[in-house]
């Protein structure tokens, strides 16, 4: 199984910006603990949720020949609760890009409010630590694989649509 | 257009505080970035990031930062130290920091202390005036 925490991309602008959303709904086990009767996202996922979303526009920007990792949360402030019911809109740019790594900034948005602001930055392992091995497993897209274009559905499909118009 | 050094140290003095979430009169400029400051090696990217932003200019990585690539070779190491040959390397590929007190012992441990920063703004100061 994957752990997965944006539902789709609707913009994905390569190399510069991609926005996901991601739905926060009840069926999801930890917000019964977390709290019981008082449902919130955890903060740390939200950050997961953003570096899934920042680090497959950085590992796309280098049509995935780089192996990313997230290496440091440059920043994370959050303004509100996330609860069940909320559809975030998460939106990562690319502010600096080199070979060895990239930083982006984030926001984090529902009905327009702003919930978060995460900036991160990512390593391209292989730049950093030439030579050692790394189990590819652990690289959900490192590939076109299928959860990537799955991700992508709407974003390709318009893409679509598009080249189809006269 | 030249910026004056005070311009300089205050700029880097607010790249370093935002990159390593240190206190300002922390960051000194004899504080080095490691031993002082706690700076990572992922940080050296962040800060390289947050200066070329802050002043508009282009750094490859290996300028600001070049001693990581003299540590693998044989030629510039021996026995723990940086050999003539090293010392020389690291007088031209580091104009900007001051290598009196590491030529002294130079203990490849003590490679670290280099990254100050003042190095920081020496490097920013010739980068921006020299022309």
């Amino acid at each position: 199984m994957r752990w997965i925490w944006i539902d789709k991309f609707i913009e994905f602008e390569s190399g510069r910006r991609a926005v996901a959303l991601k739905n926060v709904t009840l069926a999801e086990e930890h917000l019964h603990d977390h709290f019981p009767g008082y449902p919130v996202m955890p903060e740390s996922l939200c950050i997961e949720a953003m570096a899934q979303t920042a680090g497959i526009l950085v590992g796309e920007a280098a049509k995935f020949q780089e192996k990313v990792i997230l290496a440091k949360i440059k920043k994370a402030v959050f303004f509100h609760y996330i609860k069940p019911g909320d559809t975030l809109e998460l939106e990562a740019s690319i502010e600096s890009f080199a070979p060895e790594a990239a930083s982006t900034t984030g926001k984090v948005t529902c009905d327009g409010r702003l919930l978060a602001e995460i900036d991160l930055m990512f390593s391209h392992i292989d730049q950093n630590l030439a030579g050692k091995q790394f189990p590819q497993e652990n690289f959900v897209f490192n590939s076109r694989t299928s959860v990537f274009e799955s991700l992508l559905r709407d974003v390709l499909s318009r893409a679509g649509q598009k080249s189809e118009q006269p | 257009m030249a910026v004056s050094r005070d311009e300089i140290v205050q700029k880097v003095q607010e790249v370093l505080v935002d990159a390593l979430g240190v206190d300002d009169d922390e960051v000194t400029i004899q504080a080095t970035l490691m031993g002082d400051l706690g700076a990572e090696s992922i940080d050296f990217l962040d800060i390289v990031f947050r200066l070329e932003k802050a002043f508009g200019i282009k750094i490859p990585r290996e300028e600001l930062f070049p001693a990581e690539n003299l540590m693998t070779n044989s030629e510039f190491i021996h026995n723990g130290k940086m050999t003539e040959k090293g010392l020389a390397e690291l007088r031209e590929k580091m104009p900007h920091t001051d290598l009196s007190q590491f030529e002294k012992n130079p203990d490849i441990n003590k490679l670290g202390d280099l990254f100050t920063v003042g190095a920081i703004v020496n490097y920013v100061n010739n980068k921006l005036n020299a022309a």
